[in-house]
């Protein structure tokens, strides 16, 4: 008998044993569902074989993404070791403690943010924004671009076509109003038999999608979210007459030159647009480029890639996200081994090739850089001039007030641009004044 | 032969006895139900309790490390005065009413047919409750294909009787119908609920009493009116505040479907809340929001039990 007891406690302790092993041997890595996803799970094949440490994903559609993981940190819980965070979160994670500061530790391991594109160590690492307080790694660069169908703006019925109703050439649009011309031009068109639309843009309401898009449009007219950075003062800078323009503007591409039921469309929906041969256009984030020009029905020759066309200024939305530590991981060596490990210019390069976008200049700054995918220029030309919302620890009450506010006036017709403006005003001044910051 | 249970007392020791003897029937029944209540308590009440008190903070939830002020009234007030809550309350009111309208009517006359004897009547009762057992979410996922302008069966139908171009509306879109295609997706998904419970009122009204109206000459109008209706009113009356309370609540099927959208016009007081409580972590804030809606619900209940159980007792 007792020799069973002794037996039977010696295998829990054992078992107990080697799963503390383990999990001391894992790492779990979250973020969002997507392509880039995939590609780093093969790029971390390298790191597991160096380090010994298994590697654990845990990816979450774009649409709960957020949810789902500020949940997680919110709760205190232990999903993930690393977290490829949206570029807002890192105002509230970094003063929530929810983000492992990595001063210390970039400094100990040589680890330099000069290495990394400004606007991306900017936008993704640090918080207060711009001082040298790190809270993540640049991961993947991103921005809001455009697709288009280059078989057909170069077919000679079609530029024919467009000459005659607009006097102009068929090309690449190089403003923001010349794509509305070509956008309306090819709405409702008849293409091998088939009708076609404009574009597809995004017009989501739940979580991000109108405001994501509807910013492209607003920054490329100027827009400005304070008069003074730091001040919070946005009246005459939310509402000035320019971002009034871009929002009649975006309503009106909507309204006239997206495909019929596109009242609810994000990332998913611009890429099923496309891809089923609908939209002569499209808005999406770079990081979906790899897996556009792969495709086999609309991909290869088929496609081309532009940045967003300025306005009164060149300027797209930023998107991307920096890798961080999880304050409460019970793996911080094997954490902070990998940021390690992912910072190496020869991993960079590695992760440019598989699909992933790298902001290290090792990466950016290879003069044959331009030429290693179709999109690789128009990419940089965007993070050269990529602004972000609001990161503050606010910013999802920020955020879903610009959803309701834009998609009220954009897609259900209330109200004017102006007025749309005027009440996202009021809704943030409450916001900050509840923060103590007003 | 001497009784069991006296020679089990003289068996027992005579302390242990003495103490078994001092608890009361109501002692042991209440040892038996403190489990439960103590269950109930944490899990129902103490978290009731909770709210009521973060109800009157700005706590938020995922800023631990912010001061949680105590702000009186504010939240209530804030709530009460937003015009943009009272549109939600609005908004839920109309699929409320509507829903319950229409439910009521379809699946009482679903069942007064079906209660008829007639070859294959067990296999339509099977398919029609058939929209019920499906999950929310599939039903928001496929009415979404359904509703869908180029490809959807709906706008096809439409097109195909009224000429109207199928691509030229949406009904999840803007133009004012939304509001009412979330009303016909839970028409569709509940109302073989309502039929099964009309279905069963109408199965227990005892034949004799048909067969006594037939003698006294009287009509099948009448019949109706004097007996099936009164007769099956509580049954109508329990699927009523069934319906109710659950659809004060829906959410997940008009997230599905429209995402509270355009606008805020499918945008239910649940989702809001939702929205207020777990996206923007407005902990204080939705807690107030919670608690008025509680309220709401549970006087409207509580009048509606009342009218049933009169209703019950004529």
């Amino acid at each position: 008998m007792k020799r069973t007891t002794l037996a039977a406690s010696a295998a829990v302790a054992l078992a107990w044993a080697s799963q503390a092993n383990a999990q001391a041997n894992e790492l779990t890595l979250c973020w969002a569902a997507w392509d880039p996803a995939n590609a780093l799970v093969e790029l971390s094949k390298d790191f597991e074989a160096q380090s010994g440490i298994r590697m654990k994903f845990e990816f979450v559609p774009w649409p709960n993404f957020a949810d789902r993981i500020l949940n997680e940190l919110n709760s205190g819980g232990q999903l993930c070791d690393l977290l490829i965070g949206d570029s807002q979160w890192i105002g509230g994670a970094a003063e929530n403690g929810w983000y492992v500061k990595l001063n210390d530790f970039f400094d100990a391991e040589g680890i330099s943010m000069d290495d990394f594109a400004p606007a991306t160590v900017y936008a993704y690492s640090t918080w207060p924004k711009g001082t040298p307080n790190y809270y993540a790694l640049p991961a993947m660069g991103d921005a809001n671009g455009w697709f288009y169908r280059k078989d057909w703006f170069n077919r000679d019925d079609i530029k024919a076509a467009y000459k005659e109703a607009t006097g102009q050439d068929l090309r690449e649009p190089q403003s923001q109003k010349e794509l509305l011309q070509i956008a309306q031009f090819f709405q409702g068109r008849e293409i091998d038999g088939k009708t076609v639309y404009g574009a597809s843009i995004f017009t989501e309401r739940g979580s991000e999608g109108i405001t994501m898009g509807a910013t492209g449009a607003l920054y490329a007219w100027g827009f400005k979210y304070e008069n003074t950075p730091g001040s919070y003062d946005m009246e005459g800078a939310v509402n000035s007459p320019e971002a009034v323009e871009a929002l009649e503007f975006y309503k009106e591409l909507y309204k006239t030159a997206t495909p019929p039921g596109y009242d609810n469309a994000y990332m998913e929906q611009s890429l099923d647009a496309f891809k089923s041969g609908q939209v002569a256009m499209a808005m999406n984030w770079f990081a979906f480029f790899p897996g556009l020009y792969a495709d086999p029905n609309t991909g290869g020759d088929k496609i081309d890639f532009f940045v967003n066309p300025p306005q009164n200024v060149a300027a797209s939305t930023l998107g991307g996200q920096g890798i961080s530590v999880v304050a409460n991981t019970d793996n911080m060596d094997g954490a902070l081994a990998y940021i390690k490990w992912f910072a190496q210019p020869d991993v960079q390069k590695k992760w440019w090739a598989a699909g992933g976008y790298s902001c290290h200049k090792a990466v950016l700054e290879d003069p044959n850089f331009v030429n290693t995918a179709p999109f690789a220029g128009d990419f940089l030309q965007a993070m050269a001039g990529v602004q972000d919302f609001w990161q503050e620890p606010a910013y999802a009450q920020l955020l879903l007030a610009m959803q309701a506010r834009l998609h009220n006036y954009i897609v259900a017709d209330q109200g004017t641009a102006k007025e749309a403006l005027d009440g996202l005003i009021a809704d943030w001044t409450e916001i900050f004044q509840d923060e103590g910051k007003l | 032969m001497p009784n069991p249970l006296e020679a089990a007392a003289r068996a027992t020791p005579a302390p242990l006895a003495r103490r078994v003897r001092g608890l009361s029937d109501r002692a042991i029944a209440w040892i038996f139900v403190a489990p439960t209540i103590l269950l109930l308590l944490a899990i129902n009440i103490f978290p009731l309790i909770w709210t009521v008190r973060l109800s009157f903070t700005n706590y938020a939830a995922n800023r631990p490390n912010r001061e949680v002020e105590w702000v009186g009234l504010r939240n209530y007030s804030r709530i009460l005065t937003d015009d943009g809550i009272w549109a939600n309350m609005q908004t839920t009111a109309h699929f409320l009413v509507w829903t319950i309208l229409l439910q009521v009517v379809l699946g009482f006359t679903l069942a007064w047919l079906i209660n008829r004897k007639f070859r294959g009547n067990d296999l339509l009762t099977t398919l029609i409750v058939l929209p019920m057992m499906l999950s929310p979410a599939v039903v928001g996922n496929f009415w979404t294909f359904l509703y869908q302008p180029q490809i959807g069966l709906v706008n096809y139908a439409v097109e195909l009787v009224t000429g109207i171009p199928a691509s030229s509306f949406s009904m999840l879109g803007p133009g004012g119908l939304a509001k009412w295609s979330i009303i016909i997706v839970d028409t569709w998904m509940w109302t073989p609920f309502v039929m099964l419970i009309c279905l069963a009122g109408l199965r227990s009204i005892p034949d004799y009493i048909y067969e006594a109206a037939e003698v006294d000459r009287a009509s099948k109008w009448r019949q109706f009116w004097t007996i099936t209706v009164p007769m099956v009113l509580p049954f109508l009356m329990l699927a009523v505040l069934f319906r109710g309370i659950e659809n004060f609540k829906m959410f997940d099927m008009v997230v599905l479907l429209t995402g509270g959208g355009p606008g805020n016009e499918t945008l239910l007081a649940s989702i809001d809340l939702k929205r207020e409580a777990f996206e923007k972590w407005r902990t204080g804030y939705s807690s107030a929001y919670a608690i008025i809606l509680f309220v709401t619900v549970f006087g409207l209940a509580s009048i509606y039990v009342k009218a049933l159980n009169k209703v019950k007792e004529r």
